[in-house]
């Protein structure tokens, strides 16, 4: 009985986590993409919870509190303060429209899934559920970055990608602490330059639309 | 029973012989429409008791024919089931026919192919080798391409006519290849040779492959479906019900011959490979019969869709046979074949009406008519039914057979590959879009050409048809409401054939007189007899109730409207502005559709126009190619018509001497 | 004893009065409840049917143009709907009429009550009827999918997509927190939102031209023929209330296969009474909430609903596959 729950639970923030990042590409705003994004990352610190009770690894509770604290509540805090200080556009600028996008997302977990299930026959069908739905986050992170525009999507399009790793990171029995740290470090530290990356785009060109960078190194004719 | 049907074949071809020496004769067309009519209807019935008593497989070789080989012929439950759904219908477009085909310029001109059509749908029916189905096939071609050719002053009539030869020579072409490769190296013609074929031939794929494209060309699966659009409106109406009553069955016939019995056992690709093919064909044909303004070229697309869907089911109970699964296969293949006999029926009406507008109006373009339903309430309450029927609602019989497709689809699960088990799904989720979109797309076409006011003086001037046209539909309309209300006929018919080609039967009163359970008794239920009761119950009811409390006092005044009614019929919705939104959403990206607006400033009074351009990619990326490469081909060897004698003689001895090496290098 | 027979034909009638008894209700309480949330005293719960009653004791004012069609609709939509209205269970499961057709049939019927409606929208031959019959067409279309999808994500769940079938799976507790069962939760209550004209894909209250849908459809009706299709459309409400409770939440429901009892009928009937309850208030919150949406974002709306059960279905493949 006990295992069925821990399995729904699992099942359920791995959903979640999918879920929202499907709500990250569906958002037309960019406040409305963050919210998005701390839910997913809250999704991610609740599986790392569940799976560090469950597993009874403690070390996991520090990947949760990692989840939890940056990326659920830090990061979304701050993007919100760099839109309100840079005072940039609010609507998300797509270079490919919603309904394409969420069409493609879907063919990504389906072709995910696809990948998963033969590879993964002999484990447990709860690491082949969560290796499906994380290999989908990362997809869709992928899928965030290439049809979106601006720069700030573009990050929490590659922060949602890193949730994805993550997620299949702590799915797994016996996975070391080394690799979620360096992974949240590696993403406070591409979060703290491409914070100062968006200064300096923004006093040079007045704008955070990478098409004027493009322009500018003579890439668009 | 065999005899007796050949020689029925005999009859109707001679009748077509001797059809043009009636031609004088001022009661030839109601003779040649009766006694095909007639004859259909006799092997129609029989094929139908001959089913459900269940006779056995009947075998006829004769000496003559192709030497060393014969012919040979043979009715089994598939070939039974096929010539039942074909020459139940038809006798009633034949009455339709009697009065339809005296109003058209040249009545005679589809006379004598007429009969001949028919004899040479039924041949292929019968066909028990490779030498007697294409013969037959390509008879039907022919004569279908005369049938095309009836209004032959009208260019646009010839173009289609042609561009219905060039496909249908395709078609021939490929099976002939596809029976070869079936046939193997020895070279056996005969299907009961392939039948008996312990292993699956070794050129299997490449016979499955073009078997497939072979039939897909003759039946109108997307993207090999450019002719049907043409030929369907450019022939007169009772042929295009005849063609999508008759030959496009015909076409599934053949793919269905060919799959599930000549070439062994299914691979999983096969199945997988038809239920994709089906479900871009539905979606894709109900798109673009939601952009048409051609009433026929709306309906020919919705054939395209219907045939997607059989094609679709088809698949789905291949790839069930690949696994095993026979009870499943035989529950998809009986809902194919429900299809097929439904589609049958209800687009015969369709395309009989469509010609009842025709006449009345001389408009096929729905956007010239609006306000028939005051004019014609008969032909309108028949086109209503059809209507229905096609957009798949309960409780007319489309309903039951798209119902019966979506329960295979639902019981997929089963399958073991994981690849058509989530393609299946996704598949079926392009169905029901296609199932919704169908029902746009009549709503659109009935409501914009009957209802309304009338947007022409043609239209404001129509006259209801009397006689055997409105009898004709009047027969269709109510087939289609029995088979809806009383599904159990239709069923019965395609569970047997499906016995036949599967070997099982469906579960234990799946298919009752009232309901029908395909996955036995427990499962999903549907039954039309209650529902259609409960419905037409209640409402009469309901009228009869409020009728009694508060008698209903009624006045007649001018449309509401918000308060500014414009007399004007143009201020209506129009058939486009209606698809408009599914226009905008589905169409930009499939089709390219873009909308030209042309506004003139004020003060000038030119009327605005608005242009829609639809682009259909099988035409940009599949024939335009093909025919430039054609073209560039022949301007090329067109200098071959112009050598002397000497170098035609080398050309020869060339091919001879290539021929004797190839055959010694295979004697090696 | 009652013969079973006799009992359970009882029941249906009961069954359908009780239905067609309830959705003015269930719609007055809405409104009731979305004017007490936004502060105003608004009318009582019962305003539907006096206002029923006043419209079928009024004149029927037709147009010129209308034909048979547009008298015969209201007549067909009504009952169109109550028959689907007495296929699902509400507080009983296994009625007779539930074995007619299953979630299919009903959505396919539902589908056939629009497709009348449409058609007397464009009857009239005014722009208005067209403009709703169009947009009808597109949410309409864009929403059947979706239902099939959630129907499918069910059919693999339970493993039939018969309603008291399902009902009975979930009500055994086999399901635990499904994700499958969740997923496809969320996207038939969008659906439900869409098909019955609810804020943000359309505005019941609205009467502003550029903005409606259904209303533009129904704008030439009038007298007892306005009644019974507001009536048809309340229905439709109760009846993918119904639905939902049907296939999510079952519970409380009284079972007839062993006999029926008196009080688990009364038990079911309670019950049902409580969903309809919450379900008026929570429509009436989620209104307050959200602004309508612009026709072409409510592409993306159910589109989205479209995804959760596509979602839902690949979901269960993954867990199955074992």
């Amino acid at each position: 009985m006990f295992s069925t729950i821990a399995y729904d639970l699992s099942h359920l923030a791995g959903a979640t986590v999918l879920l929202a990042g499907f709500v990250v590409l569906y958002q037309r705003r960019l406040l409305g993409v963050f919210r998005a994004f701390a839910l997913q990352s809250l999704a991610v610190a609740a599986a790392a919870a569940w799976q560090a009770y469950s597993q009874d690894a403690p070390h996991l509770y520090v990947t949760a509190a990692i989840a939890f604290l940056l990326k659920g509540i830090a990061a979304p805090i701050a993007l919100n303060w760099i839109v309100r200080r840079l005072d940039i556009h609010r609507t998300v600028e797509t270079a490919v429209g919603i309904g394409p996008t969420m069409l493609a997302g879907v063919g990504l977990v389906v072709l995910a899934t696809l990948l998963v299930l033969p590879v993964t026959v002999s484990s447990a069908a709860l690491t082949r559920e969560t290796l499906a739905i994380a290999l989908s986050v990362v997809l869709i992170g992928f899928l965030v970055m290439i049809t979106r525009r601006n720069a700030i999507t573009q990050v929490v399009g590659f922060m949602s990608l890193e949730n994805g790793l993550v997620l299949a990171a702590v799915g797994v029995k016996g996975m070391p602490l080394v690799v979620e740290m360096s992974v949240a470090f590696s993403l406070l530290i591409a979060f703290i330059l491409f914070g100062i990356f968006f200064f300096r785009i923004r006093e040079r060109f007045d704008t955070l639309d990478l098409q004027s960078i493009e322009s500018f190194r003579g890439e668009r004719r | 029973m065999l005899t007796l049907t050949l020689l029925g074949l005999l009859l109707l071809v001679a009748l077509g012989l001797a059809a043009p020496f009636l031609r004088p004769h001022r009661l030839a067309p109601r003779l040649v429409h009766g006694l095909t009519g007639a004859m259909a209807l006799a092997l129609g019935v029989a094929a139908a008791i001959r089913l459900l008593a269940g006779g056995d497989v009947s075998e006829l070789d004769l000496p003559f024919g192709l030497p060393w080989t014969g012919v040979h012929f043979r009715l089994d439950d598939l070939s039974c089931f096929f010539m039942a759904a074909i020459n139940i219908a038809s006798p009633m477009v034949m009455v339709f026919a009697d009065g339809y085909a005296r109003r058209q310029a040249e009545p005679a001109r589809a006379l004598a192919p007429l009969p001949v059509f028919l004899a040479a749908c039924n041949l292929v029916l019968l066909a028990n080798d490779a030498f007697v189905f294409l013969l037959a096939w390509e008879l039907m071609s022919v004569a279908t391409w005369l049938l095309v050719l009836a209004n032959h002053r009208d260019a646009e009539s010839r173009n289609a006519a042609f561009v219905y030869l060039a496909m249908a020579s395709l078609s021939l072409l490929l099976l002939l290849l596809a029976f070869g490769a079936v046939a193997g190296g020895d070279g056996d013609f005969r299907f009961s040779a392939m039948r008996e074929a312990t292993e699956r031939p070794a050129l299997a794929t490449v016979a499955v492959l073009l078997a497939m494209l072979g039939c897909g060309v003759k039946a109108g699966l997307v993207p090999l479906h450019i002719w049907l659009p043409l030929a369907h409106p450019a022939a007169p109406s009772h042929v295009s019900a005849l063609l999508s009553g008759v030959m496009v069955k015909i076409a599934l016939y053949g793919l269905a011959r060919i799959l599930f019995d000549l070439v062994g056992p299914p691979v999983w690709w096969w199945g997988v490979t038809l239920v994709v093919a089906g479900a871009l064909s539905a979606l894709l044909g109900i798109l673009y019969a939601l952009m048409q303004r051609d009433l026929k070229r709306l309906l020919a697309y919705s054939t395209i869709e219907n045939v997607g869907l059989v094609v679709f089911a088809l698949g789905l109970s291949l790839s069930f046979r690949a696994n095993e699964l026979f009870d499943l296969s035989a529950l998809a293949l009986a809902a194919a074949l429900a299809h097929v006999l439904n589609h049958a029926f209800f687009k015969s009406l369709l395309f009989c009406g469509a010609g009842v507008i025709h006449e009345a109006t001389h408009e096929r373009d729905i956007e010239k008519l609006g306000g028939l339903v005051r004019r014609m309430p008969y032909t309108s309450l028949f086109m209503l039914m059809g209507a229905l029927a096609a957009a798949g609602l309960p409780p007319l019989n489309g309903f039951v057979s798209e119902w019966l497709i979506l329960q295979a689809v639902f019981a997929s699960s089963s399958l073991q590959d994981n690849l058509p088990r989530l393609i299946v799904p996704l598949t079926g989720a392009a169905l029901a879009l296609t199932a919704a979109l169908a029902a746009a797309g009549f709503v659109r076409a009935f409501g914009i050409a009957f209802l309304g006011r009338p947007r022409s003086e043609a239209a404001a001037k129509a006259v209801e048809p009397t006689g055997s046209m409105l009898t004709g539909l009047a027969l269709l309309a109510g087939s289609c409401l029995v088979l809806g209300v009383f599904p159990v006929i239709g069923l019965k018919l395609a569970e047997s054939a499906a016995h036949g080609v599967v070997g099982v039967d469906l579960p234990a009163g799946a298919i009752g007189w009232l309901f029908v359970s395909p996955l036995g008794s427990g499962g999903a239920a549907y039954a039309g007899f209650f529902v259609f009761l409960a419905i037409l119950g209640m409402a009469l009811g309901v009228r009869a109730f409020l009728g009694r409390i508060w008698p209903e006092r009624r006045r007649r005044a001018a449309a509401w409207d918000c308060g500014f009614p414009d007399p004007n019929p143009a201020t209506q919705y129009t058939a486009s502005g209606y698809s408009q939104p599914l226009r905008r959403v589905f169409a930009t990206s499939v089709f390219q559709a873009r909308e030209t607006v042309d506004m003139p400033p004020p003060g000038d009074a030119r009327p605005a126009h608005l242009e829609v351009r639809l682009v259909d990619p099988a035409w940009n990326w599949g024939a335009e190619p093909v025919r430039r490469a054609i073209e560039a081909v022949t301007l090329r060897l067109n200098a071959l018509q112009f050598l002397s004698i000497r170098r035609y003689l080398s050309l020869m001895f060339a091919a001879l001497v290539t021929l004797l090496l190839i055959v010694a290098a295979g004697q090696q | 004893m009652i013969p079973a027979a006799i009992s359970a034909l009882l029941l249906q009638l009961l069954h359908v009065a009780l239905a067609l008894a309830a959705a003015p209700l269930l719609v007055g309480s809405t409104r009731f409840a979305k004017s007490r949330l936004q502060g105003r005293r608004g009318p009582s719960p019962i305003q539907p049917y006096r206002d029923l009653l006043r419209l079928l004791r009024k004149e029927t004012v037709l147009a010129h143009d209308a034909s048979w069609i547009f008298r015969v609709t209201p007549y067909l939509v009504f009952s169109i709907m109550t028959v689907a209205a007495a296929m699902v269970p509400m507080f009983v499961l296994d009625l007779p009429l539930a074995r007619a057709g299953d979630l299919i049939a009903i959505v396919a019927l539902i589908a056939t009550a629009r497709f009348f409606q449409s058609l007397a929208g464009l009857d009239i031959g005014t722009a208005f009827g067209g403009i709703g019959a169009s947009r009808e067409a597109l949410i309409g279309s864009l929403a059947e999918p979706a239902v099939l999808m959630v129907a499918f994500a069910l059919a693999l769940v339970a493993g039939t997509t018969a309603l008291p079938a399902i009902a009975r799976f979930v009500l055994s507790g086999g399901v635990g927190v499904e994700v499958s069962l969740a997923l496809a939760l969320i996207a038939f209550l969008i659906v439900a939102i869409a098909e019955n004209g609810r804020v943000p894909v359309d505005n019941p209250a609205t009467h502003l031209e550029l903005t409606m849908v259904h209303e533009a459809m129904v704008l030439e009706y009038s007298g007892r023929n306005l009644a019974l299709i507001e009536a048809a459309q309340m229905l439709k409400l109760l009846v993918f209330i119904s639905l939902i409770s049907a296939l999510f939440a079952p519970w409380g429901m009284a079972s007839a296969e062993d006999g029926l009892d008196f009080l688990e009928v009364l038990a079911g009937i309670a019950v049902f009474g409580l969903h309809l309850l919450v379900a008026a208030i929570l429509i009436a919150a989620v209104e307050l909430a959200i602004a309508k949406m612009r026709v072409f974002r409510v592409v993306e709306f159910l589109g989205g609903a479209f995804i959760l059960a596509v979602l839902a279905v690949v979901f269960r493949f993954v867990t199955e596959a074992s």
